[in-house]
């Protein structure tokens, strides 16, 4: 999807800002957040990493920037126990008004009009060995998928139709477009693709930039160059 | 960005009201917070990713295997890297005189949480995560490292399950430090690749 968190190469976010002797949370509602990412995970309540990441793709585009990185777990956390049926949103807000929260603004991602199916508890580890064979191999100069689907991908849009080569591959492992969808694993071969910064950027782009990028089988095909 | 739409405490608030109700259907043990605090102040941080480079920097033989399968390698310094920490599958990229590594995850906050604990806030950031895939050079200039134009400069964009973990230069002038003081010496964010080992003040 075209969605505000494939920020690679926008322009605009403003200086990087760093903070000296920086904790590991900030806030003790942060580790409650990790925590209770970590405790549903365990017990099979919301589905898989995929989509997590999915549910965090779709929260309202302001809410994303504003509310920081555990913000942002938080939204999509609400998202996949709301969407599992664990809690009921009206539950929810009504909790946080109680607790003084001044309105029933969602960090939630808007509700799917029509939502996933909510997949069986996946596996923790995402490696899977595969029978057929990679398509592709080291030194191979592939071209990136320039089609865009509305649900979750890893091919960001800076990366789309572009040229690069295989410089190493991954075997196989579970597929997040159709992981996230409750479409099951479809494992595919995994490969490192890497572009020269002018193929990304253009002509006056850094000579001396390479960026490397792990791409999925079908998000390549072979190119002539 | 304007946060005229929701209060600055709504995430704290909601999260304590989300946290009181998977405590009431018992998904949660309220405890499991303060493991968590625990384990990443004091278990899982950028002190195991020291460990292995100033492994690397003096046994060239543990630095093969780790540029060769760092995954295994890792997991001889007795540093889990299960699914839980974040890292399935380790590879790290060594820099050389020619060569300046850099990690990011531009789509959401990929990280190798078994080796490097929990990101900075600036590793996901918009800023850092828009511009290290473009303007990588200024970016690090930022940082304070200074790259001649000539270096290459390799991004690494985790988009799959892959995490990506910096071999730094070893500092000029160590040669008689050990490998725990050599440790010391290996930061967070050279291990990211936005600045170099510390070097030796002179």
């Amino acid at each position: 999807m075209d969605g505000i968190h494939d920020v690679g190469g926008m322009h605009g976010f403003g200086p990087i800002e760093r903070e000296a002797d920086e904790p590991a949370f900030h806030e003790r509602w942060e580790a409650a957040v990790f925590a209770m990412l970590m405790a549903v995970g365990r017990a099979g309540a919301t589905g898989n990493a995929d989509r997590f990441r999915h549910a965090i793709e779709r929260i309202d585009p302001v809410a994303y920037l504003s509310h920081g990185y555990y913000g942002r777990w938080l939204g999509g956390l609400e998202t996949l126990l709301i969407e599992a049926g664990i809690i009921e949103q009206s539950d929810l807000s009504a909790r946080a008004r109680s607790l003084g929260a001044r309105s029933d603004a969602r960090i939630a991602a808007r509700p799917a009009a029509d939502p996933d199916r909510v997949p069986a508890a996946a596996r923790a580890d995402n490696r899977r060995a595969l029978d057929n064979p990679p398509r592709f191999a080291t030194g191979d100069p592939v071209r990136t998928s320039t089609a865009v689907k509305p649900g979750h991908t890893r091919l960001p849009r800076y990366a789309r139709g572009k040229c690069g080569r295989v410089v190493c591959c991954h075997d196989g492992w579970v597929y997040p477009d159709s992981h996230a969808h409750g479409d099951g694993e479809q494992p595919n071969h995994l490969y490192t693709v890497a572009f020269t910064g002018t193929e990304l950027w253009g002509a006056d782009a850094d000579p001396n930039l390479r960026v490397q990028l792990d791409l999925f089988e079908p998000y390549l095909e072979l190119s002539d160059v | 960005m304007s946060d005229h739409d929701h209060h600055p405490d709504e995430p704290a608030i909601r999260a304590e009201a989300l946290e009181h109700l998977l405590v009431e259907q018992g998904l949660l043990d309220p405890a499991d917070v303060d493991t968590v605090i625990a384990t990443f102040n004091e278990r899982i941080g950028p002190m195991n990713g020291a460990r292995v480079v100033a492994r690397a920097w003096c046994d060239p033989g543990f630095r093969e295997r780790l540029l060769a399968d760092a995954t295994a390698a890792v997991a001889e310094l007795g540093i889990d890297s299960g699914p839980g920490g974040q890292m399935e599958k380790l590879v790290v990229v060594e820099n050389t005189d020619s060569i300046h590594n850099v990690v990011v995850c531009s789509l959401c906050s990929c990280y190798p949480w078994a080796v490097l604990g929990l990101p900075p806030r600036w590793y996901k950031s918009p800023a850092y995560r828009s511009r290290i895939v473009r303007e990588p050079r200024s970016v690090l200039a930022e940082f304070g490292t200074s790259l001649n134009p000539y270096t290459e400069i390799r991004v690494w964009d985790s988009s799959a399950e892959v995490r990506y973990l910096v071999l730094p230069q070893r500092p000029l002038g160590t040669n008689d430090l050990t490998e725990a003081q050599l440790a010391e010496l290996v930061t967070r964010d050279a291990m990211i690749g936005v600045e170099r080992a510390g070097a030796i003040e002179s």
